[in-house]
Order: structure tokens, then C-alpha cells, then sequence
């Protein structure tokens, strides 16, 4: 059957007929790529215009409209050899990527007129010691300040306008005091060139606000480019739904053009798209990513189900449905809520630095013109030496003292394969003491595994792999991912909920349950095993499929461990599930059973005992405590809110990027602490220099740029890994091509 | 040393040039793509075949 795909609702036309779409494409990696996908779609007759992003993996297409569908343009790429995904811009994307142009340009001006003034000044100090004429002097001050003003105005404005928003809500973070600064240095510095002085501070506030400009620039575009893998990732895991457009057609549309009342087909093995009640069908779902139970749940007409529970035997119809009053989703938005709510403000370090910091500074600027006042100084001299006193501190250093180990130790996750959503993820990483771990899905694979492949005959195996990649059922999907060669065989013929039958070798081979292929299998005591059975030329083999542990899950299970972590297991499923797990792993506490309000409670309790309580997990019923623990995280597969609620998403198949993000957000800590420390330090040999009246705009100059160059390099220190990486697995690697430099 | 009243604005008036180039090439985008601008200059579809 020829499906046809609506995907209007990622396409936007212009005026004159264009039709535009923007798309996340797999499998990027080289210049060649770029070069196939333009000509490729270029010669396709309709498309007007096709350009690869290769910093993002994106392509926008433009073709004429009429003479094209976006299902075709698609089909296009699929031709040339690429997997491309309709891709519908987050708000806040193109909201940012307009700011970081925003800062490159103040970053630019700034740049530009810090080498003007700095050439200017550069003369002025070297004149300054020789044979100026005072003529000259005040000739390349008013220069300098013709420059600075206008350039501190348009520049300055990224710190400005966060100051003028903090004072508003009556809070102090780091750009007041570098308003104050850039503000103060500036205008005495013009009432100094007007008054034909010796010194002037225009090169110093400009310098001081390219520093910071390049700091934020870093962090913005560090941040830019981590929301944009995130996107491409979401665009790659959508999925697409079958949607009754009449009584018997039926459309596939994107899950997120779904709207409640439609009415939907689920085929066995594929995922619910959205919630919804059962018409007519019956099946048995699996809830794992909703409860976290691995058993399955059988339903008939009038069951509620869940998205993202998986459809195992029976092809069902479902009526999409909002969350109504008591259904689970319900509980859940309730319970986050609240959550929500109730999540303690966290302090950034920034922030605290800062409230710390300002009051400090101001106090001895204060305390310096009041003591040469004392002293009998002259009013203008005590005002300049104050002012001196707030440029030589002015918070270089300590402003970029942070962000820089940020922009370096995100880049770091990054490469490891994990995302952060929230900035401040990795200060509050650093100060976790336990982690909490859901179970399916996030100590165990997502989907679920072949558990005995070692105790069966290799070329058993292999046949019944590559027999099972003719079915769509969940367990025969499960057993394909065994196939080394990944061809079906031709003729196979599935009979839908029982299993598939070929003709192998002259023999006629059956996969599926005993009855279906008439082999007697003793009942298992396992519970949440699942048997499929393979038959062929009067041998038979018996798969025991059942969810099974992520492959490193003991060694970083162990690793964490070593850390000093306490580690716990909170699960919905049953406690026969969950015992085996904990054992496997090492880790005593564990509980089963738990409702998504008795996970917050436990959580909760653990806050009590003062600890800092970081949870993984991916069920749509571990959403509410991700929001309610100190920092959380999730794997790619989790369920969309609960992607959401996390402050970090993790890829692949493997547990230990929470290791990489523990140890990195630790070490990331540790670098920020030196960088505060070594910031203190400069500004406690400075600060009395300048008291004293000692600093000319010369030894400002300079002690400024040494001081910011150092915090940068040791921040660069983050970078370092201490474990060698194994691959991320190679469906993300596409999505980010994240390549190691 | 009346030179300078000339020489220093016109050092000005380049470095503003070039800031102004900076700020067109910002504006036109070739900012927004800039590992596929390394890569594009081995394709060779610009040459006429």
C-alpha cells in the first residue's frame, strides 16, 4: 500500500509560489556530501534552491510549488543516498542565532576600536616619557574618546542591559559592577582629557568590555551549537503517525500535526504517537517508557493508552485524546507542577561571586577616596584614584573566570555525547553525593534483547536474525538486531501476532511462538521474558527475549561508585524485576514498585538527610522527580516530557557519559574555584597598588590582560578526559558528527 | 607634527573600512555555516564543465 505523507505543516510558502522546508539530514560527514545533495536535488526538476548547513546538518530546499510535494523532495534525497527529517525551527533557535549576531557585531566594534584606542595610547605612554607636546597628548585623548564613546555605547549594551535588569528585580550580578566600571572609567576619563591631564582610561574600559565580549560570544555559541544537536536529534526521533483521513484512507502525518479526535491505526511494533483511547483492536502494550513495568498490558476497545507505549500483537484504532482528570499523564503534569514549583532557586557561583564581589569593590573605591581625602588630597585627586581603584579591579578576570571553564567543559560533555539543557547543569552536577537511577530504560536498553544469543548455534542464530528482519513484531525486531547480514530472505510471509514463515534452503523454516511453529518449550520462570521460537529442517532453537542490562552499566555502575557516590535504583516495575538488576550492579538500595509520587517522596527523603540527589531516568513517570532532584538526566530515548525536565540528555547505548558528566563537571568546578582564587589573588596585589595612586593606565593595561589570559588558559584545563571515549553509537554520531580536536 | 592631524584619522578612516567589510560579510551570512565554508571551497561545481 502507497502511503502518502502529509508533511504541509513543516513547509512554508512565500508570495510568489516558493515553498520552503528546512530539514535535519543523517549521515553529513564530508565535503562530498555537500556537493551530492546541491546537484543532486538541483537537477531534480522543480527545486529552485538547495543548501547544506554543514555546521548544524541542516539543508533548506526551495521549490516551485505545484510542481513538487515535500514527501517527494524527501524522496528525493532518499534516492541520492541520504535520511533526511522535516524540521520545524524552535522559536528560540532563531531567536538565538539572531543574538549571537547581535554579539558578534558588538564583539567586532568592540575589537576595532580597542586596537584604535590601544594604538593611540600606545603613543600617548610612549610620548609621555619623551617629548609629547601637550597639544598632541590632548589631540590623540580626544581621539580616543571620539571612539570609545560611541563604541562603549553600541558594545557595552549586551552588559548594560543585563545590569539594568538585575537592579530592576533588586538583585546584583556580574555586569553591574561592570557598568559601574566601564560607566565611571569612561566619564572620568573625559573630564580628565578635557582638563589637559597626563592619563586617561579610554583603552582600559573598551579592552575590558572586548574581553568580556569574547567570553559571551564563546559561551552563546558553545550553547547555540548543543540546542542545535538537540533539535536535529529531536527531528530524527519524530516519528510519524497513521491517521484515518476518511473512513478507509489513511494519511501518515507527523506526530506533532496530531490533534485530539483524530483517529489513528497502530500496527504491531510501532510506538503510540500520542494518548488516546482504543476504538476497536485488541493487543497487548508494552509501558515501559510510560511506568517503567516491563510486563505487558493487555487492552481491548476502551482502554486508555499512553504515548509512547509500544504496540506489540494487534493492529488497534485510537481516538487521540487530551489528558483528562485521574489518567496517569494527568497525575504526572500534577506532580511536576508542584515539582516544579517547589525546586529550590539554586544560586549560580557567577552570581554569588558577584554579590560577594561587588559590594567589596565599590566599598574600597569608597574607602580610597575617602582616605585620601583624609590625607589632605584634593577632591579630583581622591575621585581619580578611587576611580583607578575600580578599573584596576574591574572584573575581568573574575567575569570571564567562569564562563570560560563553562564554554570549555560543555564542549568536553559535548564530545562525550552529553547535552546540556540548563547552564548552571554543571556547577549543580559537581555537588551531587547520590545518584538516583530509574530502572528500565536507563540502567537496561530501551528496547529489549536477546538475553540467550551466546547459548545458540551461530548459524541458528544468523537464520533466525535474518528470517525476523521480514517481521514488524517488537521480539522478531529485537532478535533482527542479531543479523550480521542484514537481508531478508525473499518470500517470507509474516501472519500478523504469530510469526513468519520462508523457505531456507529448500526447507521451509518458521519464527515465531511455539504453537505457531509447533515446538513444545518448557513454561520460564523468568519473569518479563518473552519466548520466540525458530524452527527449520527439524532443529529448534528457543530465544528468551527480555530487557537487558546496558552494556557498561556494571563498570560504570562501579566507576560511579569509586566517585564516592551513593547509588540508588527507584523503579516502577514489579520487585522480581528489579532485584536482579540491583544485584548485577552492585547497589543495595533499591526500591520497586513506586508511583511517581513515591519516587518524589523518596527523593524528597534524601534531601532531608541534606544530600545532593542527581537523577537519570527516561519514563514519562520519572518526569516529576527528575524536576524534583538537585540535577537530572536522561537518556536520547526517554519519553519528550521527560526529556524536557532534564538538565542533560545523554546518546548511545552506554551508561557511562554519567560518569563523563559527573567526573567533568567536577574537575569543571574545581578549574572555576582556581579561577576565582587566582582572580582574588590578582586583585589582592592590585587593589593596594591602586589605592596607593600608583596605577597610570599603562600598568591598568596590562594588568588586565595578563589576568584575563590566565583564568582563560587555565580554564582551557577542562578539556582534559580521563578515560579514553568509545564510539558513541553511530545513529547519533550522524545526528552530531561530533568530531574530537 | 601637523601631519598627524591628517595621517591619524585617515589610519581611522582603513580600520573603519575594514570594520565595515566585517559587518557586510556578517550581514550576507557567511558566518552561519562556518565548518561548510572549509569544506566548500574543495567542491569544484563553480568550474564550468
Amino acid at each position: 500500500m502507497a502511503e502518502t505523507i502529509d508533511l504541509s505543516m513543516f513547509v512554508t510558502r512565500d508570495a510568489a509560489g516558493t515553498a520552503h522546508m528546512d530539514l535535519a539530514v543523517e549521515g553529513v560527514g564530508c565535503a562530498s556530501c555537500i556537493h551530492k545533495i546541491e546537484n543532486g536535488l538541483i537537477q531534480t526538476p522543480g527545486i529552485v534552491k538547495a543548501r547544506v548547513n554543514f555546521t548544524d546538518r541542516r539543508l533548506a530546499v526551495d521549490w516551485r510549488e505545484g510542481e513538487l510535494t515535500a514527501g517527494e523532495v524527501i524522496q528525493a534525497l532518499e534516492r541520492i543516498g541520504y535520511q533526511a527529517h522535516p524540521f520545524q525551527a524552535a522559536r528560540l533557535e532563531s531567536d538565538e542565532a539572531e543574538h549571537a549576531r547581535w554579539l558578534l557585531k558588538c564583539l567586532a566594534l568592540a575589537g576595532f576600536a580597542a586596537m584604535n584606542i590601544m594604538l593611540l595610547s600606545v603613543s600617548v605612554w610612549s610620548g609621555n616619557v619623551s617629548d609629547m607636546t601637550q597639544e598632541t597628548r590632548d589631540f590623540f585623548h580626544w581621539l580616543s574618546a571620539l571612539i570609545a564613546l560611541p563604541a562603549a555605547a553600541y558594545a557595552g549594551q549586551p552588559f548594560f542591559q543585563s545590569a539594568l535588569r538585575a537592579i530592576r528585580t533588586r538583585q546584583v550580578n556580574m555586569d553591574v559592577p561592570i557598568s559601574i566600571g566601564v560607566v565611571l572609567a569612561l566619564g572620568m576619563s573625559l573630564f580628565e582629557t578635557a582638563s589637559h591631564a597626563e592619563h586617561a582610561y579610554f583603552d582600559s574600559a573598551i579592552m575590558l568590555l572586548f574581553f568580556l565580549l569574547c567570553g559571551r560570544y564563546l559561551d552563546h555559541a558553545m550553547r547555540r551549537k548543543t540546542r542545535a544537536a538537540a533539535g536535529n536529534l529531536a527531528a530524527l526521533k519524530a516519528e510519524v503517525a497513521h491517521r484515518f483521513s476518511s473512513d478507509s484512507e489513511i494519511v501518515m502525518v507527523p506526530v506533532a500535526a496530531l490533534r485530539p479526535g483524530d483517529r489513528l491505526l497502530v500496527r504491531p511494533g510501532e510506538r503510540m504517537p500520542a494518548d488516546g483511547v482504543v476504538l476497536s483492536g485488541a493487543s497487548e502494550i508494552d509501558e515501559s517508557l510510560v511506568t517503567g513495568e516491563t510486563a505487558r498490558r493487555p487492552v481491548t476497545s476502551g482502554a486508555t493508552v499512553y504515548a509512547g507505549s509500544m504496540n506489540f500483537s494487534g493492529a488497534l484504532t485510537v481516538r487521540v485524546t487530551v489528558a483528562g482528570a485521574g489518567t496517569l499523564i494527568d497525575e504526572v503534569q500534577r506532580l511536576l507542577d508542584k515539582a516544579i514549583e517547589q525546586k529550590s532557586k539554586v544560586v549560580r557561583l557567577t552570581d554569588r561571586a558577584a554579590r560577594l564581589y561587588a559590594p567589596v569593590v565599590h566599598a574600597t573605591a569608597a574607602i580610597t577616596v575617602l582616605g585620601w581625602l583624609a590625607a589632605g588630597a584634593s577632591a579630583h585627586d581622591a575621585i581619580v584614584t578611587g576611580i583607578a581603584v575600580l578599573i584596576i579591579t574591574c572584573p575581568c578576570a573574575l567575569a570571564l573566570a567562569i564562563p570560560a571553564v563553562q564554554v570549555v567543559a560543555s564542549g568536553a560533555l559535548f564530545r562525550a555525547g552529553v547535552i546540556l539543557n540548563a547552564g548552571d547543569a554543571i556547577e549543580r552536577l559537581a555537588e551531587v553525593d547520590t545518584i538516583v537511577f530509574d530502572k528500565t530504560g536507563t540502567l537496561t536498553l530501551p528496547e529489549p534483547r536477546v538475553a540467550n544469543a551466546a547459548a545458540v548455534d551461530p548459524g541458528m542464530l544468523e537464520c533466525a536474525a535474518r528470517l525476523a528482519l521480514s517481521s514488524r513484531h517488537p521480539l522478531a525486531a529485537a532478535l533482527a538486531r542479531e543479523a550480521h547480514q542484514k537481508t531478508p530472505y525473499e518470500g517470507a510471509k509474516e501472519e500478523a501476532g504469530h510469526g513468519v514463515r520462508a523457505e531456507i534452503d529448500g526447507m521451509e523454516a518458521c519464527l515465531g511462538s511455539p504453537t505457531f511453529c509447533g515446538v513444545n518449550v518448557p513454561p520460564t520462570d523468568e519473569p518479563g521474558t518473552s519466548i520466540i521460537v525458530y524452527a527449520h529442517a527439524g532443529h529448534s532453537a528457543i530465544f528468551e527475549i527480555r530487557q537487558k542490562l546496558r552494556p557498561d552499566a556494571a563498570v560504570a555502575a562501579k566507576a560511579l561508585a569509586a566517585l564516592g557516590l551513593e547509588l540508588h535504583i527507584l523503579s516502577g516495575d514489579r520487585p522480581a524485576a528489579v532485584a536482579p538488576v540491583a544485584a548485577a550492579l552492585g547497589i543495595s538500595a533499591w526500591q520497586a514498585s513506586l508511583r511517581p509520587a513515591d519516587k518524589i517522596a523518596a527523593i524528597e527523603a534524601l534531601k532531608a538527610e541534606g544530600r545532593r540527589v542527581l537523577m537519570v531516568g527516561d519514563g514519562l513517570n520519572d518526569a516529576p522527580s527528575l524536576a524534583a532532584a538537585h540535577v537530572s538526566l536522561s537518556p536520547i530515548s526517554a519519553a519528550d516530557i521527560t526529556q524536557a525536565q532534564a538538565d542533560a540528555v545523554f546518546l548511545g547505548e552506554r551508561l557511562t557519559p554519567v560518569w563523563e558528566a559527573v567526573t567533568t563537571a567536577r574537575r569543571a568546578r574545581r578549574l572555576m574555584m582556581q579561577n576565582l582564587w587566582l582572580a582574588v589573588i590578582y586583585n589582592a596585589i592590585a587593589v593596594p597598588i591602586a589605592m596607593a595612586g600608583y596605577v597610570t593606565p599603562l600598568i591598568a593595561a596590562a594588568a588586565m590582560s595578563g589576568s584575563s589570559i590566565l583564568v582563560t588558559l587555565n580554564a582551557l584545563r577542562a578539556r582534559r578526559r580521563g578515560r579514553p571515549r568509545q564510539a558513541v553509537s553511530s545513529p547519533m554520531r550522524s545526528a552530531l558528527q561530533a568530531r574530537p580536536s | 607634527m601637523n601631519v598627524l592631524v591628517y595621517l591619524v584619522p585617515m589610519a581611522l578612516a582603513l580600520g573603519l573600512i575594514g570594520l565595515a567589510a566585517f559587518m557586510w560579510s556578517l550581514r550576507s551570512g557567511q558566518y552561519d555555516d562556518m565548518d561548510g565554508a572549509g569544506l566548500r571551497v574543495l567542491s569544484d561545481d563553480d568550474l564550468q564543465r
